[in-house]
């Protein structure tokens, strides 16, 4: 390896984390919202639909999608910092 | 022109161009075989995984099962789709850099074991054929229902298209055939589907119709509340699982697609780590149109269902009534010789028949209504109406009233959402055979040639297998597809996981993982499924109360433990596979498939 070893393992520490953050909106949108809480944030409702409903059968969805497309975002730009990109 | 002829128009037409994909794209080499030489652009390859990952089931099966489910049908919702993050963050971009073909390459040489391998191998083996025999069911089904063939001479026609296809092209061939049975699909899917929002909510977005009202003022889901307190149902929008039992088969679900090896593989196909991120994400947005529109069909459906049939009289239900009654989706018991249709559910009210789950058997003779009468016993229940789930997509235009090239058109979706999935898996098998075993462990001096010619055979053969499943059915076919993502679950994802994220997982702790995680889950499953009494299958006698569906969770929790535990008694992993788990977490020098 071209890189150095302490430049390395913050590449890949700052990775874990981006890691983390996004595996908890992850847990929190679908297992939180969709299921644990559904209940309490059933007593909300978004247009006809009860909120804990929605996270379940629409909200999770579309935020997964988004989580993604922030996940590349952030690492095509640590990739560049870190100059370990693909040229 | 009627139905019959706009359906031969519009499948016909799908398949000359199936076909005219394969021909143009020819695989020359194994590279271009098992991953599509490496070049496919992130976009086309998001629209292939796409079409690749929706089943027959999740076009035909999946609207119904929400909308007969209502809140429970959610775990489908979260479970298929939420496996992509997971795709997405922890396995794609680091398989990719890894750069060779398989699951079991990555597994192999990770854990620099043949075992390793072959009990990698054995699980794709199974997990594929599993799956891949519900597809060329479902490719009959579809050919029976709409163009009245016979179920067999429809798979025999399904079998020919993939054979042509897969054989051909290898996997070059089949992303380009699934980029546009996606298109396919999804235009089938979204057209029905946006007339009913409309009848329904007046607005053209099922997504927001979804959110919206009926035109009477009452939003739709509190309406469908309504109508099922009323009729005896658990209300739509709670369910009747256990909270436990629904976390735990959403977690199985998701863990279970991004450990399935179809899924897996699509990412080796793109040219570098940037573009395995980006197709999967790519993959969820053409995957997520379907997803979210899926629940709107499905309260649509039931809604509609409810409204036009509970307690009218026989005659003067609309003609797709009829028309389905006599395919056998749907059929009605006259118990209380009132000539009304009485729907309703619940523990009391809900059987129509004597057992759970049992078919209508139908007779030849007619009812005083004109309805076709059944040989069935009836059940204690007040319930006199038989649903099939799948009802709810492909009657969905009749319903609506769409004209007769719709619903040839939803015909075309179900084939292209069948034979798309049913290549991929075909794939899998065929390297599975070809590279993972022949060339990887019997006979590692074989020629390029001879290891494409392999591949080709291993398809072909797996086509014939495939086709003989759709055709004789084993009954466990419908019970094995939750066998799939439970085994993939416990087994596959732990070791990639561990594998890229752990550098000291050892051969010895990841083997013993994957075996305890399936050996775990395999006989849960089985046991429950198999082994005890159907009604024996239930809550009380469940550990922790978690249903088999939803066991691979636990399975992959073991996994974890056992792998963890028993690789820190053993040596740490040599020098090179430490070197090798660095270099996959940088994405420079990705370059393309490493051949080898």
């Amino acid at each position: 390896m071209e890189l150095n070893q302490n430049k390395m393992q913050q590449y890949w520490k700052t990775n874990v984390l981006y890691l983390f953050v996004l595996l908890f909106i992850w847990f929190l949108v679908s297992f939180g919202f969709g299921i644990l809480l559904a209940d309490q944030l059933n007593t909300v409702k978004i247009g006809g639909v009860k909120l804990g409903f929605w996270f379940a059968q629409q909200g999770s969805v579309y935020i997964f999608v988004i989580l993604i497309f922030v996940y590349v975002y952030l690492m095509n730009k640590l990739d560049k910092k870190f100059d370990v990109d693909e040229k | 022109m009627d139905v019959q002829t706009w359906t031969y128009i519009i499948v016909g037409g799908s398949f000359a161009l199936y076909i005219g994909i394969a021909i143009w794209s020819r695989a020359g080499s194994t590279k271009e075989f098992y991953v599509a030489g490496g070049g496919v652009p992130p976009i086309a390859n998001g629209m292939a995984t796409a079409a690749d990952w929706m089943s027959a089931a999740s076009f035909i099966s999946m609207a119904g099962l929400i909308s007969f489910m209502g809140y429970d049908g959610s775990v489908y919702l979260m479970g298929w789709t939420g496996g992509y993050v997971l795709l997405a963050l922890l396995l794609a971009p680091y398989l990719r850099k890894f750069g060779k073909f398989t699951v079991p390459d990555f597994i192999g040489d990770r854990y620099y074991s043949n075992t390793a391998r072959t009990v990698a191998v054995i699980c794709a083996l199974f997990v594929s054929f599993t799956y891949v025999a519900g597809q060329m069911r479902g490719v009959g089904v579809v050919f029976s229902r709409f163009l009245e063939v016979d179920i067999n001479l429809g798979v025999v026609l399904g079998m020919c298209i993939v054979f042509f296809y897969a054989v051909l092209g290898g996997m070059k061939g089949i992303t380009y055939t699934q980029v546009a049975q996606y298109c396919v699909l999804i235009f089938a899917y979204m057209v029905p589907a946006i007339f009913i929002s409309l009848t329904i909510t007046g607005n053209p977005i099922p997504q927001l119709g979804f959110l919206g009202a009926t035109p009477d003022g009452t939003p739709l889901l509190d309406k469908l509340d309504g109508l099922h307190a009323e009729l005896g149902f658990a209300a739509y929008t709670s369910g009747s699982k256990s909270m436990i039992d629904v976390f735990c088969i959403t977690a199985a679900l998701m863990v279970g697609t991004a450990g399935l090896p179809h899924v897996i593989v699509r990412f080796f196909t793109v040219p570098r780590v940037k573009d395995a991120r980006y197709s999967a994400g790519w993959a969820l947005i053409f995957i997520a149109i379907l997803y979210t529109t899926a629940p709107a069909i499905a309260a649509f459906a039931r809604t509609n269902l409810i409204t036009t049939v509970s307690q009218k009289e026989y005659k003067s239900l609309p003609s797709w009534f009829k028309k389905w009654e006599d395919t056998g989706l749907i059929a009605w018991m006259d118990k209380n010789n009132d000539g009304k249709i009485t729907y309703t559910g619940g523990k009391e009210g809900g059987t129509i028949f004597e057992k759970k789950d049992e078919k209508p058997k139908f007779g030849k003779a007619k009812g005083e209504s004109g309805q076709r009468m059944m040989e069935n016993k009836a059940g204690a229940g007040t319930n006199e109406l038989f649903i099939d789930q799948d009802i709810m997509v492909l009657a969905n235009p009749e319903i609506a009233g769409l004209p007769s090239w719709v619903i040839a058109l939803v015909a075309a979706g179900g084939l292209a959402a069948a034979l798309s999935t049913a290549a991929g898996l075909l794939l899998v098998i065929s390297t599975s055979i070809a590279h993972d075993l022949i060339k990887m462990q019997i006979n590692p001096n074989i020629s390029e040639k001879g290891e494409l010619m392999w591949a080709r055979i291993a398809a072909a053969v797996a086509v014939i297998v495939a086709g003989l499943f759709g055709i004789y059915p084993p009954g466990f076919v419908a019970q094995v597809v939750a066998f799939a993502f439970g085994l993939a679950a416990a087994s596959f994802f732990p070791a990639i996981v561990l594998g890229i994220f752990y550098k000291r997982m050892n051969s010895q702790g990841a083997i013993a993982g994957m075996v305890a995680g399936l050996v775990f889950t395999f006989a849960y499953i089985v046991y429950f499924k198999f082994l005890v009494d159907p009604a024996f299958n239930m809550k009380d006698n469940w550990l922790f109360g978690i249903s088999p569906e939803g066991i691979g969770t636990i399975g992959m929790l073991v996994n974890l433990v056992v792998a963890l535990t028993v690789s820190a008694i053993t040596p740490p992993p040599p020098a090179n596979v430490q070197e090798l788990v660095e270099s996959i977490r940088f994405p420079r020098g990705a370059g393309e498939a490493v051949a080898h």
